[in-house]
């Protein structure tokens, strides 16, 4: 690899002509985050916004659990039971693990990819701030009159139309939510196709950069397809027209042949990110190439084409043909494949390594012990007559935590304490870290592994109340979920103490990193980064 | 013993763990009460053993380089990145494994959508927030009633103590005779709901305006219960559903007790003398006041109390308006009893029909003289008046 790229480090005499001096550092104050342009501003702001989104979605499961940790209504109404279980789901999947991967994508990409900036550096700063109003319309549904929608973070139809105003405040907040990602994956698209250092092949490029290539189209793709959906929620809500409505010619089922037609892309969406992060993460403490790099990128490849024919495996129990039961099982069995594969290339990579296991790497590890789970799961509820046996019950929710919580969110803590030093400039507090990792790995499977108990005997998921024989695993999910949110406080205690009194981190702690922000950036990285392209071999 | 030995042993330490809980612990499928059940019960199995052996795979290859393969015992790393060899092969052998799994599953996805030739027909209606029966066809057709929870509202609200069955109780069960096979249509009046009975391996959605079926068949006598599984409303976890399988001349003397009355209403409709002694409780002769207000709370607490609440006030999240100090309740008969009879269009508020009408007019005396209300009483046979 080429040479260190320096860093253009004027001293910062602000007092004149400003707009000429090409190389200043970023504004002060607070008019620096509304205006900027800068990728890893950007890139921290949606980090930011994403831990913000987190810790109320994580409020909000508390509240359920607490309502769920004994038999009968305790502590809410049922109504106000649904509306949390609602806005718990859109919060974390919009809120909070999509923007974190964006974060991560603002920060990294241009710097693995030896880039300047984003591409379109002020649509950047639009796509981001775009999402507080979002959050913001969510959040104040719960004040309207008949407070936020009580109808699952599906939105299915022809529930949706019977609620009160804060189902249309949640509409609009869906699709400023969709605007921001498609927005923010041209950005992406364009940066990573355009914008490569000489010699940066796409098959030389990180591999965290080649799933949000994929991922990017799977937004492009599957955002629109929600904006229907929930445009002709509003339409059936207010214009007259009757899309899911029997009397009027439409059909209920058509909402979730919609819905889901976007919904399980959105799982990759969410999950292909972390993979990105993964395959970035073990091979740096495998001391050792990933292994099947090109592999991984046709499985990535593979995943993200076969996720558009598998949606109506979420509604097995609708009433399909039997003809679209089988397709949508084969097609579904299908996905197990390269997924497979992704994790097999995972193992291989850390097999004959010089294995060393700082907090990345045992969130890495935690990722793909417990992802791993989650897609066993995943092949238990793809089989048709099972399904029709665990459909909409806790298994079902034990199954999806597993993929969305031990999978994506585990991938980004790993990511996090991974980039952390190069972000900050300063090492973060590794015993602290790990104790962050074990509390929360244990407090994750005291919550979602009984579940899957709970989804076997029976128990329906989105009820505020239960038979008496569920009482012993709600308690234990919810104590789990307690322990959990309070490990969560340790994680943002860390990082904030990182950012103020960490140790100087050197310019590649990770001995196994090799992408170009290890090797060619000091550390912290500068304001401005690659001006000047390097040279890739 | 069905379950497999590894879900046995790790539910084995959890129950340890959980030793002070009052209730049994559930941990695995109900014990499966028709073929269906029981065969998914072992594709279950049969898939946990597969998806054991991958596990033990990949995870030995795993567990075994984090300790061997460490830096801190000394180990080097190799500098291998690819072998076209095993790439291949972890790809065909998953796919070969698949379609072993998919050949036994796909033969049962075919028998379990098999609705043809039922002994017995039974449409159900899924309403927020309760199930209506029907008989279509086979013994027992005619008989039509609605099923909505039994436990005490004082059981929910934790100032009673709470019975074996909380929440898997209703009122009118569902009767069906052992070892015949049971068509189940389900469609919906208002939002999707989804009947299931865990022990019979049958859930289906009903989606309002659509008719789709299943079917079960009953191997054992006994009560099944399950609940809604599709999230409907507010007391979407307050609509069970209660199946009781029954020897089929039992199940004949139940017809024998119930398909009168179901007749009577058919035949009451047609000609008033013509009533069964058994819909005598329920003929319009006048009742007095007092009698009406204590039997119109009870009918007001199974079936209204959910939206329009307990102090009458009404619940904005379901459009359901106070009926307390309300002028449309207060003001002539003809629209209340409508409204009840009759539903409003686009709400939550549906038809209440299939209630006599000594109870119509009972809730109705009720709501009107209720909360500060004080209008005059409604009688039965002005109800009777309104249906059509």
């Amino acid at each position: 690899m080429s040479a260190v790229v320096h860093d253009h480090d004027h001293p910062h005499g602000y007092g004149h002509d400003h707009a000429h001096d090409d190389h200043h550092g970023p504004r002060k104050g607070l008019m620096r985050w509304v205006t900027t342009t800068n990728h890893k501003d950007i890139g921290t702001l949606y980090l930011w916004f994403s831990f913000a989104m987190f810790s109320i979605g994580g409020l909000m499961a508390v509240g359920i659990r607490l309502e769920l940790f004994s038999p009968g209504l305790q502590y809410m109404d049922p109504d106000f039971f649904n509306q949390l279980t609602t806005m718990h789901g859109l919060i974390m999947v919009f809120g909070a693990i999509m923007p974190v991967f964006v974060g991560f994508a603002n920060w990294q990409i241009p710097m693995m990819i030896g880039a300047p900036d984003m591409a379109f550096a002020r649509l950047n700063n639009w796509s981001f701030w775009l999402l507080p109003f979002a959050a913001t319309l969510l959040v104040l549904s719960f004040f309207m009159p008949g407070g936020a929608p009580g109808v699952g973070w599906t939105l299915y139809a022809p529930l949706t139309v019977q609620m009160g105003i804060g189902m249309d405040l949640t509409i609009f907040a869906v699709h400023i939510l969709g605007m921001s990602s498609i927005l923010g994956s041209i950005n992406i698209i364009t940066t990573i196709l355009n914008m490569r250092a000489p010699g940066m092949t796409l098959m030389k490029m990180p591999l965290f950069v080649w799933t949000w290539l994929i991922t990017a189209y799977l937004l492009v793709a599957a955002m629109p397809v929600l904006a229907g959906a929930v445009t002709m929620t509003l339409t059936d809500r207010h214009f007259g027209t009757t899309f899911f409505n029997a009397a009027g010619g439409g059909d209920p089922v058509l909402y979730q042949h919609i819905f889901w037609f976007f919904g399980h892309p959105e799982v990759y969406i969410i999950a292909l990110p972390g993979f990105g992060v993964i395959s970035q993460v073990i091979p740096a403490f495998s001391r050792k190439p990933l292994f099947g790099y090109a592999s991984m990128v046709y499985a990535t490849s593979a995943i993200a084409i076969i996720s558009f024919i598998v949606w109506a495996h979420h509604m097995y129990t609708v009433g399909m043909p039997v003809t679209g039961q089988l397709f949508f099982m084969y097609a579904t069995m299908i996905i197990a494949v390269p997924t497979g594969v992704k994790v097999f290339n995972w193992v291989a990579t850390m097999w004959k390594g010089s294995l060393t296991f700082e907090t990345p790497m045992l969130f890495a590890c935690g990722f793909l012990f417990m992802f791993t789970l989650g897609g066993f799961t995943g092949l238990v509820l793809a089989i048709v007559p099972i399904d029709i046996q665990m459909h909409d019950t806790y298994y079902v929710v034990a199954h999806f935590h597993y993929v969305m919580v031990a999978g994506a969110l585990f991938a980004a803590f790993a990511g996090v304490y991974f980039w952390l030093p190069k972000w900050t400039g300063r090492m973060y507090n590794e015993t602290l870290g790990k104790w962050h990792f074990w509390l929360t790995l244990i407090f994750f499977n005291m919550i979602f592994f009984v579940q899957h108990f709970l989804g076997m005997a029976g128990m329906p998921r989105r009820i505020p109340d239960y038979p008496l024989m569920f009482e012993t695993w709600n308690k234990i999910s919810s104590i789990g979920a307690f322990g959990m949110g309070l490990a969560q406080l340790l994680f943002l205690y860390v990082v904030v103490q990182t950012i103020r009194k960490g140790e100087p981190a050197p310019q590649r702690p990770w001995e196994g990193a090799d992408s170009l922000e290890w090797t060619h950036l000091p550390t912290p990285v500068p304001y401005h980064t690659f001006e000047t392209q390097p040279v890739v071999k | 013993m069905k379950g497999s030995n590894l879900v046995s042993l790790t539910a084995g330490l959890w129950a340890a763990l959980a030793a002070g809980a009052a209730h049994a612990v559930a941990w695995y499928f109900q014990s499966p009460a028709s073929r269906m059940a029981e065969t998914i019960d072992w594709l279950h199995q049969v898939i946990m053993w597969i998806i054991l052996v991958i596990f033990v795979g990949v995870f030995g290859v795993m567990f075994c380089a984090c300790f061997a393969h460490r830096k801190s015992v000394g180990h080097k790393a190799a500098q291998f990145h690819e072998n076209t060899t095993v790439e291949l092969l972890w790809t065909v052998i998953p796919a070969i494994v698949l379609v072993v799994i998919a050949w036994p599953v796909t033969k049962v996805v075919i028998a379990q959508k098999d609705t043809s030739a039922p002994d017995v027909t039974i449409k159900v209606t899924g309403y927020q927030w309760k199930w209506g029966y029907d008989y279509l066809r086979g013994e027992g057709e005619g008989i039509s009633f609605v099923s909505t929870l039994a436990t005490p509202r004082e059981q929910i609200e934790g100032t009673a103590p709470k019975g074996e069955n909380y929440l898997l109780e209703v009122d009118n069960e569902l009767v069906v005779p052992v070892g015949k096979k049971i068509r189940v249509i389900t469609t919906a009046a208002d939002v999707i709901h989804a009947w299931w009975i865990p022990a019979f391996g049958a859930k289906q959605d009903a989606i309002p305006g659509f008719l789709r079926d299943t079917w079960f068949r009953a191997e054992q006598e006994g009560t099944f219960r399950g609940q809604c599984t599709e999230l409907c409303g507010k007391e979407h976890g307050y609509m069970p559903i209660v199946v009781r399988a029954v020897k089929p001349d039992e199940y004949t003397k139940w017809v024998a007790q119930h398909q009168p009355k179901a007749a009577a209403k058919v035949a009451a409709s047609a000609a008033p003398a013509a009533a069964a002694p058994a819909a005598a409780a329920d003929d319009t002769k006048p009742l007095p006041v007092a009698e009406l207000v204590s039997r119109g709370e009870k009918v007001y607490t199974a079936n209204c109390v959910a939206c329009h609440q307990a102090t009458g006030k009404g619940l904005e999240a379901m459009k359901a308006p106070a009926l307390a100090g309300n002028k449309v309740v207060t003001g002539s008969k003809q629209e209340p009893i409508d409204t009840v009879l009759n539903g409003r269009p686009n709400t939550a508020m549906q038809p209440f029909k299939q209630l006599s009408d000594a109870e119509i007019a009972a809730v109705l005396t009720y709501v009107r003289s209720s909360w500060g209300n004080k209008a005059s009483d409604v009688q039965p046979a002005e109800v009777k008046a309104r249906r059509k």
